[in-house]
């Protein structure tokens, strides 16, 4: 019977009640939209720049990470490559052995980075093989190497040439050698683009004389979502001969770029969710307001105050839930598009994100935080604008309502 | 039996800033079957008198003794369910729920008092038939002229089967016609079922066909009260 009777109250003033369901779907709407097209971004960018090179997680030897030194290796033992795979979420990993040398051409020579790595497992994950310009991508047995392409510039070589690398190897030693250009790549990022030198992981191992030992194990994982739990199950498994890393430790201006972006996002939530609220507590008002003689007649013929406030919670919740039934089901279907038709960008921006390593799309999420947090907001607005009625109706005094 | 007692009530309004004394000194019984007119000048105390009675408004002092039970004894909440289950109310301006059909406003009091479904059906359509509505069962009010709305507002108070049913200037707002069909209709609900009604008025026609009359003058009765004989 209430909530028959709540019902009806609400659509007592249908042009008010539209009207406020219409501002809650339009500023639900425009909130998932906003939040979507937010973490949709940031998941972008993260995809991006950790899966162009450093992966979600890393192993290294303790310390490596801190100063990058060559002698700070690591060797894949049986036991080492049997935690890390049997831990959760992961895939498989890359070895990869990084050094820091001088390649020269007859005249010119740069401080650049040569990274060893398995080609296919390389390929599997960062997609290395779309990189290749010209020439062919390599295989674990290329005595050769791949050059990006602004460094192949400025030393001025090209497929087919002699790079000659000079550096130093595992305890001191001398590494020198020259190998044959076999690819020249092509990174979207400037700083890889001038900085890169690819080469089978072994061929790097021979030049380093670190045989069978890696710098970093870069680990694929399943599910993005899991990868705070991988990291604490590596973490008390390997002890602290090693260390792992997780993408947030190993990039930590991109956590605070999408920190500082996010903090001005919610702001914005917060202003529009402002309006809303007074939207709300506006209708609910009203809707007190002037029924305030008949809350009076039926304390008189014997509602209980309890019983008339449940009857306001329900008109209340009633508004609240349809607008959000509304405008879930609407941004569920919008996101939904927007998410497998991403919308291109062109221009200054799209250059900058390619700049970045970024793909240039305005990607959209649905991750369901994003209307799990939409709705907790409504029914928290919800909640709060119902203390004026209850309020209210609890001191109601059913003479003085009677006499108008 | 008296059902309703009224020992010795005063009423001041804002006894601490400019008091306004509306009843004084009031002793007053009704009994079960009476059908009383409350009469008298404007301002005289009668909306004050059928509120105390009501249990709308507390006297200053004095006490208000219903069916034996004191009404100062009841908290908030009591006083609410006491009036749901023994008093009837009808309003100068009817006050249905514009939102309910002219049964849907009858049987609300009975789903308050949490009577069985098939019940609250068969009276709620009995009592408007008694009341000539028979045809408006599913009509809202704002469909239904300010007569046919008042004679709702008597079957509602009815169906919660009151002890006694109050009403402020029920015909105030009606025109003549519509006033002597709502009375002819209380009166008829008096003889045969013994309905108590207690109402105030203005209207001469209706203090006309009033069985007992109270004269309220400041607060006061003013004697001798009236009581009419049966005519039939
Ligand atoms: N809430 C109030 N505060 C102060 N004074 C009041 C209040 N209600 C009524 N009064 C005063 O008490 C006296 C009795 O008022 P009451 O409303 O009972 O008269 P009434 O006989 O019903 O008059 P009417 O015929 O105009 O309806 C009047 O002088 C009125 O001004
Ligand atoms: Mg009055």
């Amino acid at each position: 019977m209430l909530i028959q009777l709540a019902w009806r109250n609400v659509w007592r003033n249908k042009r008010r009640t539209v009207i406020t369901l219409s501002s809650i779907f339009f500023a639900v709407l425009l909130a998932l939209f906003m939040r979507s097209m937010q973490l949709g971004s940031y998941e972008n960018m993260i995809r991006n720049s950790v899966e162009f090179y450093s992966g979600y997680i890393q192993i290294h030897k303790t310390g490596y990470w801190e100063d990058k030194s060559i002698n700070k290796m690591m060797v894949e033992s049986d036991s080492l490559k049997a935690t890390i795979l049997n831990a959760p979420n992961v895939e498989f990993y890359i070895p990869r052995l990084e050094s820091f040398v001088l390649a020269a051409s007859d005249e010119i020579s740069k401080g650049i980075v040569v990274v060893g790595t398995a080609p296919k497992k390389e390929n599997r994950m960062t997609k290395l093989a779309d990189r290749v310009q010209e020439g062919s991508y390599f295989k674990s047995d290329t005595r050769g190497v791949m050059v990006a392409e602004g460094l192949a510039n400025y030393l001025e070589l090209g497929l087919g040439d002699t790079l000659v690398m000079i550096g130093q190897g595992y305890h001191g030693v001398n590494a020198v050698d020259q190998y044959p250009i076999t690819a020249i790549l092509k990174f979207p990022n400037p700083q890889a683009n001038d900085n890169m030198v690819y080469m089978p992981i072994e061929l790097a191992r021979e030049f380093n004389s670190a045989l069978g030992l890696s710098t970093a194990l870069v680990l694929s994982v399943d599910d993005i979502d899991q990868i705070k739990n991988t990291k604490q199950h590596l973490i008390s498994k390997l002890g602290s001969e090693y260390e792992v890393m997780d993408w947030t430790e190993m990039q930590p201006e991109l956590v605070q770029l999408i920190q500082s972006d996010n903090a001005g996002g919610i702001i914005m939530l917060g202003i529009l969710y402002l309006v809303i609220a007074f939207g709300i507590f506006g209708t609910i008002m009203m809707m007190s307001m002037e029924r305030n003689r008949e809350f009076g007649v039926l304390v008189a013929v014997g509602m209980r105050r309890r019983k008339l406030s449940l009857l306001v919670t329900l008109e209340t919740f009633i508004i609240g839930v349809l607008g959000l039934k509304v405008s879930l089901v609407a941004g569920i279907l919008l996101l939904l598009y927007m998410h497998y038709h991403p919308i291109p960008l062109t221009g200054n921006a799209a250059e900058a994100m390619l700049k970045m390593g970024i793909e240039p799309i305005m990607p959209f999420s649905l991750d369901p935080m994003i209307f799990i947090s939409q709705m907790l907001a409504i029914l928290v607005i919800v909640l709060v604008c119902l203390a004026y009625p209850l309020t209210k109706i609890m001191n109601l005094k059913a003479i003085a309502a009677l006499k108008h | 039996m008296s059902i309703i007692k009224l020992i010795n009530i005063d009423k001041t309004y804002n006894p601490d800033t400019i008091p306004v004394h509306a009843l004084s000194d009031l002793n007053l019984e009704f009994k079960q079957g009476e059908f009383t007119a409350i009469v008298g000048p404007s301002g005289c105390g009668k909306t004050t008198l059928l509120n105390i009675i009501g249990g709308l408004d507390q006297p200053t002092s004095g006490k208000v003794i219903i069916d034996g039970t004191d009404l100062s004894t009841l908290d908030r909440g009591q006083l609410i369910d006491f009036r749901l289950q023994n008093i009837g109310f009808v309003f100068q301006d009817y006050s249905l729920l514009p939102v309910l059909t002219a049964r849907e406003n009858t049987e609300f009091i009975m789903q308050l008092q949490k009577q069985p479904k098939k019940k609250i059906k068969e009276r709620v359509v009995t009592l408007l038939r008694e009341v000539g509505l028979e045809d408006k069962l599913n009509v809202y009010p704002t469909k239904l002229s300010g007569g046919q709305q008042q004679r709702v507002a008597v079957a509602r108070a009815l169906a919660s089967k009151p002890k006694f049913v109050l009403a402020d200037e029920p015909t105030a707002n009606l025109d003549s016609h519509s006033t002597s069909d709502l009375l002819d209709i209380m009166l008829k609900l008096n003889r045969e079922e013994n309905i108590t009604f207690i109402f105030s008025t203005h209207d001469q026609r209706v203090i006309d066909k009033a069985r007992r009359i109270i004269m309220l003058e400041d607060g006061k009765i003013a004697k001798p009260e009236l009581v009419k004989q049966e005519v039939i």
